[in-house]
């Protein structure tokens, strides 16, 4: 057994709130550059500028690249021969959470109750997946999730007979209602599969695959591809005010499923993507 | 309803505070306006407190969907930017009725408070999201002037220098949201 103290998890889990709120990842920014290029809108060129720009500034001065710093969604791969020493993985988890959005002056965006509402001031409770690997390294993914994107999200149970041209046009459907209260241009994640809470974690797994690149499974390539092409001719455009850039990915999941189901998840990020990884 | 004729060329245009509401009125969807002045920010918990009675006058006043992150040291705000406006719709036919000139946020607005728009010869900007750190330069001064308690959701009055916004909803009831997707979608 590989022994690692919980406090080296909260430090990493502090160190990745703070550098994925304040550093756009180069993948994200490469999507939008190359979005830039292809833009017809002038409205839509100039808040691509913007968002180029507030970028390098977020970069050089340590600031938030959006004042939704989020509620911090952590994915962890722990390997099984690791074993944790002195508190819980799930404590450690939130702790390195309350110091990052603390000490990286980040919005607390978190309530203690749904209905009453109360801030609880630290930004935790975190949302914590965790999945057993082989092996003794524990690998941790921070996803910052703003609250506007993340209220256009839908999921549909389809019918096992359902043809994929509905589940197409379900996903287009969502992204077009989602409009420009989601911050467009967009990341659209797709779980397909599992089961109700399933699906809606393969969505926001999906989100998660660097913009650019493709699901190894037997996801087709060629989907994701069409599905990105039929969004970006919506005319939503960056921020909704028109243009050719509504998406800039499409990232679709898939699993095993009941004879009986077919659920689709629909998860949607903004431009503001907001996801780093380290491993321990 | 957009019309598709209205083929305005965007102005770049400068309002300073207090407004003048013949100049809002003028103001066409795209155009893009540089706000000079005091504005008021405000969320969901605080828009619940205003009732008939917001923390501030209404008259011509600016009111920016937003609340910032915290203030580093030695920084004026953090970074500040539009939440969805959408989530205030149901508030703000009557605070355009007390006096409220201009909303500014992201996002879609209803069809109430687009016939309140239209009504009260106001506005509705939009600045664009995940720009905060950008946006937060043209803040010269920030004042939590009420409910403290609720956190990031307090009321700010923010002084701000060439705050660059987009006129999505015009006085004449003109969308840009509805215009821009017809314009460039296939």
């Amino acid at each position: 057994m590989r022994e690692v103290l919980a406090e080296k998890i909260s430090e990493t889990v502090k160190a990745l709130c703070i550098e994925a709120n304040t550093s756009l990842s180069e993948d994200v920014l490469e999507a939008i550059n190359h979005a830039l290029a292809k833009e017809k809108s002038p409205t839509g060129r100039d808040i691509l500028n913007q968002i180029i720009k507030n970028a390098q500034i977020a970069r050089r001065d340590k600031l938030p690249l959006c004042q939704d710093t989020g509620l911090a969604v952590i994915f962890v791969e722990l390997g099984q021969e690791v074993q944790i020493i002195s508190r819980t993985l799930e404590a450690a988890v939130h702790e390195g959470v309350r110091q990052g959005y603390e000490a990286g002056y980040l919005r607390k965006s978190v309530t203690e109750d749904p209905i009453q509402r109360k801030n609880t001031g630290d930004n935790t409770p975190a949302i914590l997946h965790v999945e057993l690997v082989p092996g003794d390294k524990i690998k941790i993914g921070f996803l910052a999730k703003g609250g506007g994107a993340e209220n256009c999200s839908a999921i549909r149970m389809f019918k096992p007979s359902s043809t994929k041209e509905e589940i197409e046009q379900f996903i287009i459907d969502t992204v077009e209602a989602a409009g420009p209260n989601a911050c467009p241009p967009m990341i659209v994640g797709v779980g397909i599969g599992a089961n109700f809470d399933g699906a809606a974690l393969l969505a926001k797994k999906a989100l998660c695959r660097k913009v650019g690149t493709h699901s190894s499974g037997f996801t087709p390539y060629q989907w994701e591809k069409e599905l990105l092409e039929k969004i970006n001719k919506l005319g939503i455009g960056p921020m909704g005010l028109g243009g050719t850039t509504t998406a800039l990915a499409v990232n679709i999941e898939k699993r095993p499923c009941h004879i009986s189901s077919l659920p689709v998840a629909v998860n949607i990020d903004c431009h503001s993507h907001r996801y780093k990884e380290a491993t321990i | 309803m957009t019309n598709n004729k209205l083929q305005t060329i965007p102005k770049l245009i400068k309002l300073n505070v207090p407004i003048v509401d013949k100049e809002v009125a003028a103001l066409k969807i795209g155009d893009e306006v540089l706000i000079s002045g005091k504005i008021y920010t405000a969320r969901d918990s605080a828009h619940k407190l205003f009732g008939n009675k917001p923390p501030f006058n209404p008259k011509g006043a600016i009111l920016f969907y937003a609340s910032p992150t915290p203030t580093p040291p030695g920084a004026i705000i953090g970074s500040i930017g539009p939440t969805t406006s959408t989530r205030m719709d149901s508030f703000t036919p009557n605070l355009l009725k007390m006096g409220i000139k201009i909303t500014i946020g992201k996002g879609h607005r209803s069809p109430e408070v687009k016939a309140a728009i239209k009504k009260y010869k106001a506005v509705y900007m939009v600045v664009p999201g995940g720009v905060a750190a950008a946006l937060s330069k043209y803040v010269k001064k920030s004042t939590i002037i009420a409910y403290p308690e609720l956190g990031p959701e307090a009321v700010l009055e923010l002084e701000v220098k060439d705050f660059p916004t987009i006129v999505a909803i015009d006085s004449k009831g003109n969308d840009l949201f509805e215009y821009g997707k017809k314009k460039y979608g296939t």
